[in-house]
């Protein structure tokens, strides 16, 4: 077993490491002269200079690619050009609200997909399979942002003066205000550079945990009302995916010996399909679950922008139309590291999924 | 679909009287117009999904075509001055009740006063377009890719392969902005940026076809005989593993398609006034709430190529793959 955690991790290590090669060499591919694209263009020849030094620019390939992978180990990013202050400190600004909304959209497209796909499985050829199966078609087809729009003209504009009512964009309703815990708990964060403080403001930053952890319920709900929009859009495809994934690999395994075994001996049909047969059929599920996580983060770049979220995503885009190129850059690492590291979790889950694995 | 089991159609009937030379002959004849390609057809046309999927794909070509005769208006055609219509003017439909004294406009006019049903129908083309170069493109540099990764083995396949897995740890949309980002904004880089994030799924395809037939009989004799190495790539292993490749290839054009709107919609893709779905959305986003047919048919149009090519491809699959059998569960529960 912990040899197979090992090799998962000593496999991820290539990866990342191509990870930071591939952003390092995009970084470089740029046209045009690196410090103007990276300082602006109005940037002065003595502050080139300068600046070309300090980076290390002057050194050769190899030497600027340890440089980049030193500044990447500590979390130094370098400035944003655009708004002069540390990416890093962007990040932890902006990557929560895209945490929140990866994870709701994630659990709403597993909670509704899965028994979708069982479902289908089970009454395979049936009423039931054809509606699923269609709505999963179409899912999967839909653009994120198209969708998000036609939610927003739905829900907040024809539904308005309805209960059903939902916010078209934001993060709260204006005029209400997060307090981080930190503050409303007294919490001496220590020294605004410390690790500490970083997180505890990362945590702070996601509204929703945050009012959960302060017990703000008025803005817990107005948060949740803000992010089903958002969530909903997002989680389409990933939903539409995970369903028809559940379908078909249920569909092999309740073709195998040993579910006509247990029917055979009289074992209830909901039994057979929810403890013997959906137990082995979600190991090839839970793999594309992980995988729709490339889905959502590049999901959640579309959906950002068109809900009016800061998060990473919306940043991302905004950078990228503004040609901030240190945003880009550290942005997309992460993101790609980010989902590097959900598929080596999900790699390393299987083994308390499938038992078999352990005996590897 | 239905539970009974296929007759065995390519078996020589057993009625047939085996004594007479000419009821032979006819046995013959039946099993032989049974060839790969016509069986092939003969369960892709049993996939209800694939023929849909081909149905609609089949009419969007046709209208792709025929675009010009579809639309009634130059796609950029701006009309103020020819015709009396306002800026983001809804639809106007005669069949609908909108009176007969005004110009009809299916879909209504768009931001810049054009015609947003003949830009829809001139979409059509950029879109298929799209699908099948950036797919044309990424199927030839990942098979060559595979197949060389596959045949060649060792360091050489070590090498290829890691680099499609870091490509691969991408997701595909963000790195497609990354790369256009570089290369800069406009259809053609976007297409380019589409294209190489999708070589590692075709790369990835042929090297797993490449590894199960270069170790059978067959290729085996091609080299006992001599032939060369690219030649047995080329004649003997490329035509056996097509069908993975045209099924990931059918549902990489939906992928396709669905990652070009998106750039467009970003504004990194295809330029105005090019008639691009996804371009024709984003630059009419923020009107959705005043002139919502302004970004609903764009997205229809978009939502039902993709779900033709999706439909089609995942069609085939179940046709071409030999490993699905799925009328094995209906039995048993």
């Amino acid at each position: 077993m912990f040899q197979y955690i090992i090799r998962r991790l000593l496999l991820a290590i290539p990866v990342l490491f191509g990870i930071l090669l591939v952003t390092f060499i995009l970084a470089r591919l740029i046209p045009g002269d690196p410090c103007k694209a990276i300082l602006g263009e109005k940037a002065t020849q003595a502050v080139c200079d300068r600046f070309i030094r300090e980076r290390g620019l002057d050194q050769p390939i190899y030497v600027q690619l340890g440089i980049y992978i030193r500044d990447v180990a500590r979390g130094d990013f370098g400035n944003s050009i655009r708004y002069s202050r540390p990416v890093s400190i962007i990040l932890i600004e902006r990557l929560p609200l895209t945490v929140e909304l990866g994870v709701i959209a994630t659990l709403l497209a597993t909670l509704i997909g899965i028994p979708m796909g069982i479902l289908s499985a089970v009454y395979s050829n049936s009423f039931v399979d054809v509606i699923t199966m269609v709505t999963a078609n179409i899912g999967v087809s839909m653009p994120v942002y198209w969708l998000g729009l036609m939610l927003a003209y739905v829900f907040a504009l024809l539904l308005k003066d309805t209960p059903l009512w939902l916010p078209p964009s934001g993060r709260l309703t204006a005029g209400l205000v997060s307090t981080p815990f930190y503050q409303v708990y007294n919490l001496t964060a220590g020294d605004p550079e410390s690790f500490r403080f970083h997180v505890y403001e990362f945590i702070g930053n996601m509204v929703v945990i945050n009012s959960l952890i302060t017990g703000n319920w008025k803005i817990l709900w107005d948060a949740i009302q803000h992010l089903i929009l958002p969530s909903v859009a997002l989680c389409t495809i990933p939903m539409s995916i995970i369903a028809r994934m559940t379908r078909s690999s249920m569909l092999e395994v309740l073709g195998l010996d040993y579910i006509r075994t247990a029917r055979a001996k009289g074992m209830p049909k909901s039994k057979v399909v929810l403890k013997h047969a959906f137990r082995n059929a979600m190991l090839p599920v839970f793999t594309i679950i992980g995988l729709q996580l490339g889905t959502i983060f590049a999901g959640a770049v579309l959906t950002e922008t068109i809900f009016g979220l800061a998060g990473v995503g919306r940043m991302l885009f905004e950078a990228i139309t503004a040609r901030d190129y240190p945003i880009v850059q550290a942005f997309t690492l992460v993101i790609a590291m980010g989902y590097v590291g959900m598929n080596l979790l999900v790699d390393i889950s299987y083994v308390f999924i499938d038992p078999r694995i352990k005996l590897r | 679909m239905s539970n009974t089991p296929e007759p065995p159609s390519q078996i020589p009937s057993q009625e047939v009287p085996l004594h007479s030379m000419e009821a032979l002959n006819n046995s013959f004849q039946d099993y032989r117009a049974n060839s790969l390609w016509r069986l092939m057809l003969r369960r892709i046309l049993r996939q209800r999904s694939a023929i849909i999927g081909g149905i609609i794909l089949g009419i969007l070509i046709l209208v792709a075509v025929f675009a010009p005769l579809i639309a009634p208006y130059d796609p950029e055609e701006v009309l103020i001055g020819v015709e009396p219509v306002r800026k983001r003017q809804a639809p106007c439909i005669y069949l609908l009740g909108c009176p007969t004294d005004q110009p009809q406009h299916w879909m209504g006019i768009d931001g810049n006063v054009r015609d947003q049903f003949s830009r829809v129908i001139y979409g059509t083309r950029v879109s298929l377009f799209i699908g099948f170069s950036t797919i044309g493109f990424a199927i030839i540099l990942g098979t060559v890719l595979g197949a060389v990764s596959g045949y060649a083995g060792g360091w050489l396949d070590n090498v290829i392969m890691r680099l499609m897995d870091v490509l691969m740890a991408f997701p595909s949309l963000l790195l497609a902005i990354a790369i256009v980002n570089v290369l800069g904004r406009g259809l053609q880089n976007s297409l380019l940026a589409i294209a190489i994030v999708n070589v590692p799924i075709y790369a990835r395809v042929m090297r797993a076809s490449v590894l199960s037939i270069k170790e059978q009989d067959f290729v085996e004799a091609s080299r006992a005989l001599g032939a060369s190495p690219i030649w047995i790539l080329f004649v003997r292993i490329l035509p056996n593993a097509l069908s993975p490749l045209i099924v990931q290839g059918t549902l990489g054009i939906a992928g396709a398609i669905l990652e070009a709107a998106a750039l467009s919609f970003l504004g990194l893709g295809a330029q105005p006034p090019t008639p691009e779905w996804g371009s024709m959305l984003g630059s009419e986003r923020n009107q959705v709430f005043t002139a919502p047919h302004l970004v609903f048919y764009p997205g229809v149009a978009i939502m039902i190529t993709v779900l033709a090519f999706n439909l089609l491809g995942d069609g085939l699959r179940d046709a071409l793959d030999p490993r699905l059998s799925f009328h094995k569960a209906e039995q048993t529960l």
